[in-house]
């Protein structure tokens, strides 16, 4: 089965088989669209502006469109502004560590900082009460708002979110539609 | 019309102080403070000020701009003052929706309406 030339490997020359071709397609595109990328940063606020260029160039490289690019950006932002003030308490010697796959389908992120953590559910909901004239505390609302699935590691000095690109279609909102 | 910094635009119009954003994106915080210092400027200089905020530019925002609008909404309101929200993108006009501001801010389609809208 002599479809095409095959791969050079130290040096040899063989014919790819289909188990061949196949692996070598799904690595190609493994290796084209998914880039995982691993950055740490000092806990200054521009210093988000870079790690948001080359995550969001990278969204729109692989179809992402225009809601999802203003999504991961406000995301990012709010995530990386809670690290770096509530987290490592605007410490310059302190950093944040991002991680970052963006695939066809989907981003995750990781966030860490190097402060003691906090407790999610113990962050008031600035939509109620006093929280809606208080300056401060929306971040995390605008980032559980606009991302998929947001986790915190157990000591909260972690975060953890997703967005896909696709969403998929809840049965609720199927029924919804049929009445 | 007088040019502050080139982060605002004021315009003193008959009934009303308009100001707009002339950036596209508003989120370090050196530039909110910056911004901050500049409306409050404006806002200092006129009693029971009659002001509306332009976001006719603003393609982005963070949470702080949300929590600087709180600051200077307080801030108009204890001395009798006026404040109304205007030409908001649909994108950021979510944020508000989102964050529940759209009870606690006049927001008009467009400037005119918003003059319009002043007592």
């Amino acid at each position: 089965m002599n479809r095409r030339a095959g791969l050079f490997k130290s040096g040899q020359c063989r014919v790819l088989t289909a188990e061949d071709d196949w692996c070598w397609f799904v690595s190609l595109m493994v290796s084209k669209a998914t880039i995982n990328r691993s950055i740490v940063v000092k806990s200054k606020p521009s210093a988000i502006e870079k790690v948001c260029e080359q995550i969001l160039s990278k969204l729109k490289a692989n179809g992402f469109d225009k809601d999802d690019i203003f999504a991961v950006h406000l995301a990012l932002e709010e995530a990386f502004l809670n690290a770096i003030k509530h987290g490592n308490k605007m410490d310059p010697t302190k950093e944040v560590k991002i991680d970052y796959s963006v695939g066809l389908d989907k981003i995750e992120i990781s966030m860490t900082d190097e402060g003691e953590g906090f407790e999610p559910e113990a962050v008031a909901d600035p939509r109620y009460g006093e929280g809606l004239y208080k300056p401060g505390g929306r971040g995390l609302l605008l980032i559980n708002s606009y991302m998929d699935v947001v986790k915190f590691t157990e000591r909260g000095n972690g975060l953890y979110m997703v967005r896909y690109k696709e969403k998929p279609r809840l049965a609720k909102r199927d029924d919804q539609t049929q009445v | 019309m007088a040019e502050i910094k080139p982060r605002i635009s004021v315009e003193y119009a008959e009934k009303a102080t308009i100001i707009s954003f002339t950036d596209e994106k508003i989120l370090e915080e050196s530039d909110i403070k910056a911004l901050q210092d500049s409306i409050m400027s404006v806002v200092e200089q006129t009693e029971r000020i009659k002001l509306i905020l332009d976001f006719g530019n603003v393609q982005f925002l963070s949470s702080a701009v949300l929590g600087l609008l709180i600051r200077l909404s307080k801030r108009i309101y204890e001395h009798d003052g006026q404040l109304k929200l205007c030409n908001i993108t649909p994108k950021i006009f979510e944020i508000f929706k989102i964050t529940r501001l759209t009870k606690t801010f006049d927001i008009y389609k467009d400037v005119e309406s918003a003059v319009e809208d002043l007592s």
